[in-house]
């Protein structure tokens, strides 16, 4: 499960992290994708503009915030617009590189649910939170990354609610319907990394984590995952930066 | 003009029953202390709008005093679900929960298109998405100019907006900064206003990045310091994140969360903490 020196949830957060090398700016959603886009900021890319959709522009926070409304976030941004602005002339605009999503559930195509799943005959549908702004994120942003921890809940055959669109069926959807970004390229998990196939837009196994094996990735995933034709292995974190993953960690604590 | 009037008195003047109202504030200025009025006076079968419900709905919701919810976001930020809000959704407990669900940019708009009272926005947005298939206020428009099909949402006109603010002068203009959210477009898109505000001031000196609300387009102005709470008033309070996530626990049992309501909502003189 752990090596002596990392977790699997570290494993993820670090390479979610290193995902936003060479970015500009990133739409980011809280949880994971906050805590990868904070570190990315501590280690692989220190000039990256995080924007978050409570309307901060460049904030830098010292910890992890526990709400996209954090003060700090508004406390340290370059610049702080109002909800409607954010989201019509900067997000819409094109302005944001990469959107960071997290996820309920994600099919093969990277389509997200995160608004209600079926729980069986006669039984109410389970409530998640809901769209925020993923669907324009997903659309709109030049591309998307997901993080979520890999699991056949997670990881489904078929969703019970399309929240968002990342490919739709398959090549061709998002340019039919209009969408300006590229959309998911990379979801990262706890297990390794996958990538969508240049020729089917279908999630297949790109990287494993140390120490993951195929059959895990696959076991973990509700449907029949491929692998791409090298699967690769991820660089084990460095010692800077799970040092700087667990410093923003523990200064999020502080205050709670 | 704004008058300057207790918040038991502008709460019961200003929220009917029967309402569709918006109590906006994205994170941070939520009116928790209104909604806690609202909840002492029983004002019942409320349309509650917010882009993120965020536990002052969810005090709201199991209270029993709303009919319908119309937002884009419903969980506890950071921290998880909102068992209230899910129990009613689920359960129908203590009432059925009609909803009215969009994504964010689409709210925003809703409320931009009712502050500019217009009958709707239009936006690239919903693209792909099965929202549309469970509401009757998005639907698409085509551009005249390009011929691109764009999304059409419905305005969003609350018959009162309820926000908080850091201050107000004598003669009730309102002053906020930090993060506004969608609160100057909640309040010019609804009938009626009532703001609450950490302090009163003789004069509202210019804020960098802040929203000024003019007193002709508030009908009160109240003056209840720490009304945001756990929500924050930036230069004022901070966020209590301790509090959101001691919410989790009281808002998963029923009875934990009614005996919580009458503690520090419903006896007379409770300070919400």
């Amino acid at each position: 499960m752990t090596t002596e020196d990392f977790t699997r949830d570290e494993l993820m957060e670090v390479n979610a992290a290193r995902a936003l090398a060479g970015a500009r700016t990133c739409f980011v959603g809280i949880g994971l994708p906050s805590t990868a886009a904070n570190l990315a900021r501590a280690t692989v890319n220190p000039g990256l503009v995080l924007i978050y959709e409570s309307g901060t522009i460049g904030s830098k926070p010292t910890r992890l915030p526990l709400s996209i409304g954090d003060g700090e976030l508004a406390e340290t941004a370059d610049a702080v617009v109002p909800v409607p602005e954010m989201f019509n002339y900067w997000l819409q605009g094109g302005r944001i590189d990469v959107g960071f999503l997290g996820a309920a559930q994600v099919d093969r195509f990277a389509n997200i649910n995160t608004t209600v799943v079926d729980r069986g005959p006669g039984k109410p549908e389970g409530r998640l939170p809901g769209a925020g702004g993923a669907p324009e994120i997903a659309s709109n942003c030049g591309k998307v990354l997901m993080v979520l921890r890999h699991s056949t809940r997670g990881f489904v055959r078929k969703l019970d609610f399309v929240t968002t669109l990342g490919h739709g069926s398959g090549p061709g959807d998002r340019e039919r319907l209009g969408m300006p970004g590229a959309g998911p390229v990379e979801v990262i998990t706890d297990l390794g990394v996958l990538r969508p196939d240049p020729a089917t837009a279908e999630l297949v196994l790109s990287a494993l984590h140390p120490g993951v094996t195929v059959e895990q990735v696959r076991d973990a995933t509700g449907w029949d995952l491929r692998s791409a034709d090298t699967v690769g292995v991820t660089e084990p974190p460095t010692a800077a930066e799970l040092a700087a993953l667990r410093a923003l960690k523990s200064a999020g604590k502080e205050d709670r | 003009m704004a008058e300057i009037r207790s918040l038991h008195d502008a709460v019961a003047d200003l929220v009917h029953e029967g309402d569709t109202v918006a109590m906006e504030g994205f994170t941070h200025l939520i009116p928790y202390a209104a909604a806690h009025e609202v909840i002492r006076q029983g004002i019942t079968d409320l349309t509650l709008a917010r882009m993120t419900p965020d536990v002052v709905y969810d005090q709201l919701i199991g209270a029993g005093l709303v009919r319908k919810l119309i937002f884009s976001w419903g969980g506890n930020p950071g921290v998880g679900s909102l068992h209230r809000f899910r129990d009613a959704v689920e359960n129908g407990w203590p009432r059925p929960l009609e909803l009215d669900e969009h994504s964010h940019a689409g709210m925003a708009n809703r409320y931009v298109a009712g502050a500019s009272r217009l009958p709707f926005a239009v936006l690239r947005g919903y693209r792909g998405s099965d929202l549309a298939t469970r509401t009757d206020t998005v639907s698409s428009v085509v551009c005249p100019f390009t011929g691109e099909e764009l999304a059409a949402v419905a305005a969003l006109n609350p018959d009162v907006t309820v926000v908080h603010a850091q201050r107000a002068d004598r003669q009730g203009n309102v002053q906020m900064w930090g993060l506004t959210g969608v609160q100057k477009e909640a309040a010019l898109a609804a009938d009626r206003v009532l703001v609450t505000v950490e302090e009163m001031v003789d004069e509202l000196t210019p804020r960098p990045g802040g929203v000024v609300l003019p007193t002709w387009v508030i009908d009160a102005v109240c003056v209840v310091p720490g009304g945001a709470h756990p929500s924050y008033a930036a230069g004022y309070t901070v966020r209590d994140n301790a509090f959101y996530q001691a919410w989790d626990p009281i808002a998963r049992d029923r009875d934990a969360f009614i005996q919580w309501i009458d503690e520090n909502v419903r006896t007379e003189g409770a300070v919400a903490r």
